[in-house]
């Protein structure tokens, strides 16, 4: 499955769009692959911090559990409320099942970030 | 996924290792075992354990143990190290049973098969291989029969699901339908001669497990015909993954789990396989005494009423914030749809529909006391 170009990705496999001051932030198509039936995520309410390479909720498989850490800081503005009562949508289409939407604290962190291709690549070298 | 720590100091692969590789199949560590979790190209996890409750799945279970007893007194030695009583079984029929410590507790369960007269098989598990081998040779010194490690000389596959008799009996010249739950048969299997077929499992449905010839060339061609004939039932290939969460639905015990050395028949509440009332065996006059003593704790099932997924290990609290057990076993249920969990709590907490709290990494997550087994296959029309 290729990587979307204009997403910029985490080494934790999630991936975020940027558009201006404000962001959408899910996991990985590898990600969800690794994880296999995903069954049940855990994810903050509108308002709540998130502050970038910490957790902020989590995605369990029938097998795991496995935390989900932010790409950026920010104020969640949205939550995906699908991914509530239909997580394996995530396995269907995990760049298109956005699990959050964020107002960016500073958009600069995002500098750090991994494009598409180089996503790919660490992908391939972690041998996933 | 979290790796495992073994004390094993290589790995150890079933003869089929390198067919679930071929498959695809996602591979983890269980107690030393190189074995398939799930198959991707099957579907994963949901879709195998599906395939069993709906239609067919298969396993390789070749990491389980084998333990042949022979001999004028093998009924004897049997008797003395099982809980269960094997002189109800007729040749043919098998029962589930456990070994015990002399303190009451597990060594391991375990499944014993008349074969015959003087002849029984022991089915254990993979991680107890070498302790219920030492365990049996030890304590059945003292009776005129041989014990035997046949391990090694399997490749033992469960064709489980209500479709599954229809699988085998097209590669099988033995009549199935003769053959009843928990008992066993021989015939010619995929061509090979006088093969152990058993009407037995460990997913709560119906099915078989048969026990071929361990080369790596049978064991492969056994597997790939089985498919091949299973192709008209939707079989599919099934790890341990689902193993797990086909024998939870059905709260199967698990060693090291449910069961284990500190655990006795008691509290696991598998008192209807222990027959106080044959003569003595290993662990009974400590089982008389904890029956005296009363429980201090019981085993229960709890359905997750709030949001969150009970795992293995999870604490259990009540209202007032007070520890009072754990979870031995936990996951969501892919038949059921529901979280489900089997915990360890005193009995006065064990009252069907009470509800407690499972510690949901770091979360109080509320559960319900449910009666157990959580599944229980459809009755079919005779």
């Amino acid at each position: 499955m290729p990587y979307p170009a204009d997403y910029k990705y985490t080494k934790e496999h999630e991936w975020i769009k940027i558009d201006g001051n404000n962001a959408t932030v899910g996991i990985t198509d590898h990600a969800q692959e690794s994880l296999g039936d995903i069954v049940f995520v855990e994810l903050p309410k509108p308002g709540a911090e998130i502050t970038a390479g910490k957790t902020f909720g989590s995605v369990e498989s029938v097998k795991a559990v496995s935390d989900l850490y932010a790409p950026a800081s920010g104020t969640v503005t949205e939550v995906n409320g699908d991914l509530a009562t239909a997580p394996e949508k995530i396995n269907k289409d995990a760049h298109a099942s956005w699990m959050l939407k964020l107002k960016l604290k500073d958009p600069n962190e995002l500098n750090g970030l991994l494009s598409a291709a180089d996503y790919e690549k660490f992908v391939a070298e972690e041998g996933g | 996924m979290s790796a495992v720590q073994s004390t094993t100091p290589t790995t150890r692969k079933t003869a089929l290792n390198a067919v679930h590789r071929q498959m695809g199949a996602k591979m983890v560590d269980f107690n030393g075992w190189d074995m398939p979790v799930e198959y991707p190209s099957a579907g994963g996890i949901i879709a195998e354990h599906n395939a069993v409750r709906n239609g067919v799945g298969i396993f390789d279970v070749s990491h389980m143990g084998d333990i042949r007893l022979q001999g004028p007194e093998a009924l004897a030695a049997v008797q003395h190290i099982s809980m269960n009583d094997a002189s109800r079984l007729a040749i043919g029929q098998a029962q589930y049973s456990a070994l015990l410590y002399p303190q009451g507790t597990f060594v391991d369960d375990v499944i014993v098969h008349r074969l015959g007269e003087d002849d029984y098989l022991l089915v254990i598990n993979a991680g107890t291989r070498e302790k219920d081998v030492n365990w049996v040779r030890d304590n059945t010194r003292q009776f005129a029969c041989k014990v035997e490690d046949l391990s090694d000389d399997f490749t033992q596959i469960a064709i489980q699901g209500p479709q599954g008799v229809n699988l085998l009996q097209k590669l099988t010249d033995a009549n199935l339908s003769a053959v009843k739950f928990y008992w066993v048969t021989r015939g010619t299997v995929c061509g090979l001669k006088n093969i152990l077929i058993a009407r037995t499992g460990y997913t709560a449905e119906d099915g078989f497990e048969i026990y071929v010839p361990s080369d790596e060339a049978t064991s492969a061609r056994v597997w790939n015909q089985v498919l091949e004939a299973g192709k008209e039932f939707g079989v599919i290939p099934c790890g341990l993954g689902a193993r797990n969460t086909l024998r939870l639905e059905g709260a199967l015990s698990l060693y090291g789990h449910e069961i284990s050395d500190t655990i006795n028949v008691w509290e696991a509440g598998l008192d209807r396989f222990c027959k106080m009332d044959k003569p003595d065996f290993v662990g009974r006059a400590a089982l008389e005494k904890a029956k005296t003593a009363g429980l201090q704790r019981t085993l229960i099932g709890l359905e997750m009423i709030e949001r969150g997924i009970a795992r293995d290990g999870y604490k259990v609290f009540d209202h007032d914030g007070r520890e009072i057990g754990y979870v031995t076993s936990g996951s969501y249920a892919p038949f059921l749809k529901k979280n489900i969990a089997l915990a360890y709590v005193p009995p006065e907490f064990a009252t069907l529909g009470s509800t407690m709290k499972v510690e949901c990494r770091s979360q109080g997550v509320k559960a319900q006391v449910v009666p157990i087994p959580f599944y229980k296959r459809p009755k079919k029309q005779a």
